[in-house]
């Protein structure tokens, strides 16, 4: 970690996005994590993803949980609201303040503690009910914060900095999140930018329940040989399905694909995803045959990123529940109380 | 032997089988006094089972309007052969037993100091319908015109009752007519002057309402501007949301487009439904939970972070019998304590104690106006007894006047206009801070909320003066509480008392009906009804006022008490507890003999009456 202030002057020739920010404007405060570790690439990635889709930063609600990874919402998006929950229930918070402004965009940052062991039974209901939210699951199978135990998505096998081999079936928290119901589940690696920010972009113009666990090595405790969630092992079994771009509206479709097949997959909000096929197999609309394939890659030791499953008729919960447009949080008296009359007719019923 | 012989003065105890379908047979009967304009009140006694184990319903029928639980039983209608013995041991001396005499019974199953009055109900049945469900539901309705036709009941408010009940499906009301006439022509044959428990139209309903506490805090929280719920099925709690549900749905649907103004969710567990809620409460919607003793427990983490991190969040705790899993289908307040200083650490909660249905719609909408204005969780303290018994209280009352206050929120606009913004900086010297909701303004007054330590600008800090600095003004913020909430309610004693009691919750009309025996036995006691916690200086003036003051609650380890000693500064030698906590409702005749007892050990005997003790 650095101790160095951020100079709050920039670079005047910066490039801006079309609401006028620079990159600068959507960082946060300077982190506090190890030098090298994942977790701050995928700030950097969201970072990016955000400023390239020209959102205001203030209009992002950042929800996490405890952790590490739970630490970082402060180190990007500094001029959002952020919320550090409680240990493993960073779903429900992000479920209730979704529930009360449906106009801001909720971002969940989480790691594999806090998702896949204590947070488990959150997890898969935050997406069972379709939350529309981007959730990111930061995974690196280990404690940071306490210092190198495992955690639930470590591999079986797998061996701790001080040669303790974690004998417990791990969580596959992307098969997880297919089997709830999330409507758009990705994996990626942390130390893979160009795929990860794509990602990103495509999971917050997702509307519904977007989760993305990116895999990110924890310098200091699972980066050595015996781990497979360090940078080696991943780097070695990454086994990319497909490449993504993501285009805010219908108009600006236009790019040269040299190799393998492409999907467009249009969302809700106009804008399309699209696909580059690098597996000939892999078809990111078909839950049922995502699910196997991930099993199937899991057996030989591989690791599969990229866009695993999208369906493109989601709904959110507020869908389901059928609320009104104007967020509850903008409700007042007239919106709400029914007031003295109808009570006059209620207490009459009553007798 | 000399038989019970009263009017519009006595205790009904049914006992049934669950499921048998009795519960809306007894309602009926229930109701049919206050259509005659004499008040009751019932009471569900029932098992933590669908079906098959036995359940009791009891009326007190009280024209003087003691809606407390009275104790002993003046009328046993013996339904379920399972509990027969214990039935008809509870029957006070000189009281009646009503039976079911198909079936002979030896002479040992009765009582030589009760009076029997048989009906063959079954056979009646068994001749008149084929169907057995017919026959099982139609027994019910018999025994309620026989008992109509032996008590003097009229019979066209019993006839009115069950129109409304079979409104539009003419096909259950004419059988359910016929089934009551059988059973009211029976009586009047065979049975006159039966029973010696007589009653004749009186006037003391008024405008009152007839009301479970559960429904009624539904209804403040529907008019207290909630738009979230999210709850997780806990008896007594469970039909609180559920009210929730069926009132919103009629009344916060907009005519117009058919959308919702308000979402319920049914959570996995307890830690989700009050993350739900403080996750609305971080996002300026009112929202709440329902649950009870188990469910706080849960929950206490998530309390915690609320309370530290000052986000609004009303929690009804809607009380049963603990601890753990406890007597789940019967009453208690034994969740003060727990509920007071929920969370690890140093925590305190502001709590609300409503004595009826009333005042769980009042102090249910007064809560999210405490909690917006405190930035802090708000527990309303109701119990099974308040909770799912319907409870005759006056009616709702609503001022459209009123509006909500959403405390101390800093918006866009007064942040453009350069006002300076601490998330926990104490500006006021009131002890609160004010808030801005995410989304507020593009570069000033965002933060990053968090469980951990923090100085004034919500910035991390693990220094000790920021830290102590937040926890003093916690403290400062809870003294302005003690301005906000409910004040005590006083019930002085006729005479100059020397004795004061306390008393708060369901135990209200149990109290003033023994404030009433008391006084007669020249036994007088000031009552102070306790409304919320944090404790006014009211309550501590009151004791000091007074030689001795009973603290009546319904738990064994005198919770309020505690409290009162450890957050009030009472000297706990003159508080004397009266406690009661076998998970009934607490009677008028318990607290009389109790307190009675206490002051004749004090050598206090009144020498005669009128004097005071």
């Amino acid at each position: 970690m650095t101790y160095v202030l951020k100079p709050r002057l920039h670079h005047p020739t910066l490039p801006k996005n079309k609401i006028g920010y620079t990159r600068r404007d959507y960082e946060g405060k300077v982190s506090t994590l190890c030098a090298g570790c994942g977790h701050d690439s995928i700030s950097a990635a969201l970072i990016q993803a955000f400023w390239e889709l020209d959102i205001q930063p203030h209009r992002v609600a950042k929800l996490s949980g405890i952790g590490c990874s739970s630490k970082t919402p402060d180190y990007f998006l500094g001029n959002s609201h952020g919320f550090n929950t409680v240990h493993g229930r960073m779903p429900s918070a992000l479920t209730g303040a979704n529930l009360a402004n449906r106009e801001l965009i909720y971002l969940g940052v989480s790691g594999d503690g806090d998702s896949a062991s204590i947070g488990l039974g959150q997890f898969a209901h935050v997406m069972r009910r379709g939350v529309n939210m981007t959730y990111i699951l930061e995974n690196n199978g280990v404690y940071g914060l306490t210092k190198g135990q495992f955690s639930a998505t470590a591999d079986q096998g797998s061996k701790s900095k001080r040669g303790a081999v974690n004998a417990d079936a791990p969580v596959d928290t992307v098969s997880v999140a297919l089997l709830m119901g999330a409507t758009f589940v990705a994996r990626s690696f942390s130390g893979d930018k160009q795929q990860l920010t794509p990602l990103v972009k495509a999971a917050i113009a997702h509307q519904g329940a977007a989760f993305i666990d990116v895999i990110s090595p924890c310098v200091a405790f699972n980066n050595h040989p015996g781990s497979t969630k360090s940078y080696d092992y991943v780097r070695d079994h990454n086994e990319a399905v497909n490449r993504l771009d993501f285009w805010p509206t219908r108009e600006a479709i236009t790019v040269d694909y040299t190799e393998g097949g492409v999907i467009e997959v249009p969302q809700h909000d106009g804008s399309i995803i699209k696909l580059r096929k690098l597996s000939a197999s892999y078809d990111p609309t078909d839950r049922i045959g995502a699910q196997d394939q991930i099993a199937q890659a899991a057996v030989k030791g591989e690791v599969l990123t990229g866009l695993l499953y999208l369906a493109p008729d989601a709904e959110d919960l507020h869908a389901h529940l059928n609320t009104c447009a104007v967020p509850f949080n903008q409700l007042g008296e007239k919106d709400l109380c029914p007031g003295a009359g109808t009570l006059e007719k209620i207490n009459a019923s009553l007798r | 032997m000399k038989r019970i012989e009263a009017v519009n003065d006595f205790v009904i105890k049914f006992a049934n089988v669950n499921g048998s379908g009795s519960a809306s047979a007894n309602e009926l009967f229930a109701k049919s006094f206050l259509r005659m304009g004499i008040p009751v009140s019932p009471r569900n006694i029932f098992p933590s089972n669908i079906q098959g184990l036995p359940t009791w319903y009891e009326v007190r029928v009280t024209e003087k309007g003691h809606l407390g639980r009275r104790g002993g039983v003046d009328l046993m209608v013996a339904m379920n052969p399972q509990t027969w013995a214990e039935d008809v041991k509870e029957i006070d001396p000189g009281g009646y037993l009503f039976y079911d005499n198909t079936k002979p019974l030896p002479p040992s199953r009765f009582r030589d100091d009760i009076q029997v009055v048989g009906m063959p109900l079954t056979e009646i049945c068994n001749a008149t319908y084929t169907d057995s469900r017919e026959r099982q539901l139609f027994k019910n309705i018999l025994y309620v015109g026989a008992l109509a036709g032996m008590m003097g009941v009229e019979p066209e408010v019993i006839a009115e009752l069950i129109g409304e009940q079979y409104k539009g499906k003419e096909k259950l009301l004419k059988p359910n007519l016929n089934a009551f006439k059988m059973g009211l022509d029976y009586a009047r044959n065979h049975l006159k002057d039966a029973i010696g428990l007589k009653t004749k139209r009186a006037y003391a309903v008024g405008d009152k309402i007839f009301i479970e506490g559960n429904a009624a805090a539904a209804l403040g929280c529907l008019y207290g501007g909630a738009t979230v719920c999210a709850w997780y099925p806990i008896t007594p709690s469970s039909s609180l949301a559920e009210a929730f549900q069926r009132s919103c749905s009629k009344l916060r649907v907009d005519k117009d487009t058919g959308k919702n103004k308000f979402a319920i969710i049914q959570a996995e567990d307890e830690l989700a439904s009050i993350g739900i809620v403080v996750g609305a409460g971080w996002n300026g919607a009112r929202a709440f939970t329902a649950t009870a003793g188990p469910g706080i427990s849960l929950m206490s983490e998530f309390i915690g972070l609320a309370y530290f991190a000052e986000i609004p969040a009303v929690i009804i705790d809607v009380q049963r019998g603990g601890p753990s899993t406890g007597m789940p289908t019967r009453t208690q307040q034994s969740d003060v304590m727990k509920c007071a200083y929920a969370s690890h650490g140093d925590t305190k909660h502001v709590l609300l104690f409503p004595e009826d249905p009333y005042e769980c719609f009042e102090m249910g909408a007064q809560a999210f106006d405490l909690a917006e204005r405190l930035q802090t969780p708000v527990f309303m303290m109701t119990d099974l007894d308040i909770g799912m018994n319907q409870r005759l209280c006056n009616p709702l009352v609503w001022d459209d006047a009123r509006r909500y206050d959403r405390g101390k929120l800093m918006t866009e606009k007064m942040l453009e206009a350069g006002m300076e913004f601490g998330r926990y900086l104490d500006v006021d010297g009131d002890g609160i801070p004010y808030r801005t909701l995410p989304g507020t303004h593009p570069t000033k007054g965002a933060y990053f909320t968090r469980g951990t330590s923090k100085n004034a600008h919500a910035m991390y800090s693990e220094a000790g003066p920021d830290y102590v600095y937040n926890m003093q003004r916690l403290l400062k913020k809870f003294e302005t509480a003690k301005t906000l909430v409910p004040k005590p309610v006083l019930t002085p004693s006729k005479e100059p008392a020397r004795f004061g009691c306390i008393y708060y919750g369901s135990t209200s009309p149990a109290m003033h009906e023994a404030l009433e025996a008391l006084s007669q036995s020249g036994i007088f006691v000031n009552a102070l009804r306790v409304r919320a916690f944090p404790f006014q200086d009211e309550i501590f003036d009151f004791v000091q006022s007074h030689s001795k003051v009973f603290v009546v609650e319904q738990n064994r380890d005198a919770q309020l008490k505690t409290l009162l000693v450890n957050d009030a500064g009472i000297n706990p030698a003159s508080l004397i507890s009266v406690l009661h906590y076998d998970g009934e409702p607490i009677t008028a005749r318990f607290i009389t003999k109790e307190i009675s007892q206490i002051v004749t050990a004090l050598n206090v005997r009144p020498i005669k009456k009128d004097k005071a003790a």
